[in-house]
């Protein structure tokens, strides 16, 4: 199996166009991601930061992560532990920092097929990523070039960079 | 095809081949292209930066090809804002950086407005506003602090070629019309995501009409759009311009090469400027666009003209032209940061500054400010009608301030008349 699979990871749902100021408001910019952690999404739905648990996952609408470059953002994702984002669409210059930080994107079409609270999983069918609900469905989701996966794996950018110069 | 044949070509393609090495480039394909210029300010620069440098022990590939603004978090505010412009100080020191632009401007400003931006060139900017170089025939987009830490090491950045999204715009604006209607109009149409990363290119006579700070404005909002880059082909304005602050002919030797072949394969849309009226982006989304008619009910407790989209010395000239012997309606507060302190002192001179400051406006420093909700942001409960980018929930202050985007023109009459009002009316 991938490593990048899960099993079991518990959904939570927003809607459409989340902006990057949802996700890392702008007052906290100045603190580190444990400060921002605790006002991710609190413009949008207030009991995400401290209900929030290692392994979940977010599914969003459309054009998740649409505004700033501040990869805070995309970082405070992963500081919370998700598992990965899955929405129909992303914001390209989040999608860029989301794989940098080591943060799993799924760009998945019926994404809102998905419940809050329901436990979902990731599994690969040769390299198509689907997500597997509950009731068995299979979502399918697009592919990730290697070099992205290379990415999740790695835990971002900067672990590779410092792999390629102890190579 | 023989190698000697080289298809037609977008504009984003032409930029990107070159910086890739290569004669031609498809749209799809993902390349490895040589940075020219990198550009980082003070809340995405030094302070992500330096630590990633130092655990890798590596240096930046090109210290010439680098620029460091402090924008975000100047004049700071509190200790921590203090903190953050200090190290983005003593590490410029540190690094002998050649190019540091402290407290005059707001980054996609004084890029240009110092020389470092000219067509052909490929360019990456840690803001997400970055597509304003695009006005200079730049291939110019944003990325976050990891990704500039893999271009300060490697002076490479990967991109996926684009579709070209060609928007073309026909007709003369009325007065008391500018590019930033022009831009919301096509963000109401289009969303906030309908660029899908691909690159906008303006056209048509309507843009060639334009001066470089309205083709600014253009390219700048691209990135509200969603789009990775908002390119305009160089023109005799445009050269002009660049000779005009200062820059060599030399350097601009070629500059006419950069534009998109007819036959290339792009996506067409058409506009007519004659018949834009003044557009209004209402609260929480630019794309949530209308005339300024649908909102003569909403009455503003603050009027703001600042940010890179909205304070550049051309934005300040045209409030100047509604507000000139008048003053704000009571209960409005109006607020100008100017974009650059340069922009500043030419709007001093030509005695713009005045006729706004007579009219009631405070100015604030050359930076962000509000903007990028940074530091001091609006009280809550404002009603805000501001020439700024994006009006997300939350950005600028308290979840329950309301912020409509316009156009200089239509803050200023605004101000003036205490709602939200179309300035033709009184440009008349």
């Amino acid at each position: 199996m991938n490593p990048s699979g899960f099993k079991n990871a518990r959904v939570w749902c927003v809607g459409a166009d989340v902006d990057t100021d949802a996700l890392a408001p702008g007052a906290y910019m100045k603190h580190g991601l444990e400060v921002i952690g605790q006002h991710c999404l609190e413009a949008v739905r207030a009991d995400f930061a401290s209900g929030v648990r290692k392994g979940d996952v977010l599914v969003a609408g459309a054009n998740f992560g649409i505004g700033s470059s501040r990869e805070q953002a995309a970082g405070v994702l992963r500081h919370l532990g998700l598992a990965a984002v899955i929405a129909p669409s992303y914001s390209g210059l989040f999608f860029r920092n989301a794989f940098n930080l080591g943060l799993l994107l799924l760009t998945c079409p019926e994404a809102a097929q998905m419940t809050e609270a329901e436990p979902v999983g990731l599994q690969f069918e040769g390299d198509i990523p689907q997500v597997v609900r509950a009731n068995g469905q299979r979502l399918a989701c697009s592919p990730i070039p290697d070099f992205l996966m290379d990415m999740v794996e790695a835990g971002g950018l900067l672990p590779l960079l410092k792999k390629g110069k102890s190579a | 095809m023989s190698a000697f044949m080289v298809p037609p070509q977008t504009l984003a393609q032409k930029l990107i081949a070159r910086a890739a090495g290569r004669s031609h480039v498809a749209v799809g394909e993902l390349v490895t292209c040589q940075v020219d210029l990198a550009m980082f300010h003070d809340s995405s620069g030094p302070r992500r930066l330096k630590p990633m440098l130092d655990e890798l022990g590596a240096e930046i590939w090109d210290k010439n090809k680098v620029v460091l603004v402090l924008d975000h978090y100047v004049p700071a505010q509190d200790r921590d804002a203090q903190q953050i412009v200090q190290m983005a100080r003593d590490t410029a020191r540190q690094w002998k950086l050649p190019h540091v632009i402290d407290s005059e401007g707001i980054c996609h400003v004084v890029l240009p407005e110092r020389g470092h931006l000219r067509p052909g060139m490929f360019c990456v900017g840690g803001d997400s506003h970055s597509p304003t170089g695009g006005a200079f025939g730049c291939y110019m987009f944003g990325i976050g602090a990891t990704e500039m830490l893999g271009v300060c090491v490697t002076g490479q950045i990967w991109v996926q070629v684009p579709r070209t999204l060609r928007m073309h715009w026909s007709g003369h604006l009325q007065a008391g019309v500018s590019a930033k209607d022009m831009m919301l109009h096509m963000i109401g149409r289009f969303g906030m995501n309908g660029g899908n990363y691909q690159a906008i290119e303006f056209s048509g006579t309507t843009v060639q009409s334009l001066s470089m700070a309205e083709r600014m404005t253009l390219s700048n909002m691209s990135a509200e759009m969603g789009a990775q880059a908002g390119l305009i082909a160089a023109d005799a304005t445009t050269l002009n311009h660049l000779q005009s602050i200062g820059m060599s002919p030399e350097k601009l030797t070629g500059s006419e090469q950069w534009f998109t072949d007819e036959d290339a394969d792009f996506e067409h849309h058409s506009f007519d400027a004659t018949r834009l009226s003044p557009q209004v982006a209402a609260p929480h989304s630019p794309a949530n666009t209308q005339d300024v008619a649908c909102f003569s009910a909403v009455k503003p407790t603050i009027a703001y003209i600042g940010a890179c989209t909205g304070a550049k010395l051309e934005d300040l000239r045209a409030a100047a032209t509604v507000l000139k012997g008048r003053r704000v309606a009571g209960g409005v507060q109006l607020m100008v940061a100017p974009a650059s302190a340069r922009e500043q002192a030419q709007a001093a001179k030509e005695g713009v500054l005045q006729i706004l400051q007579d009219a009631g406006a405070t100015v604030l420093p050359n930076s962000c400010g509000a903007c990028a909700g940074y530091g001091s942001t609006f009280p809550d409960g404002a009603t805000v009608i501001s020439s700024t980018a994006r009006n997300f929930k939350g950005r600028m202050g308290a979840a329950s301030v309301n912020v409509y985007l316009a156009s200089p023109y239509t803050v200023a009459a605004s101000a003036l008349r205490g709602y939200i009002s179309d300035a033709r009316e009184l440009l008349a």
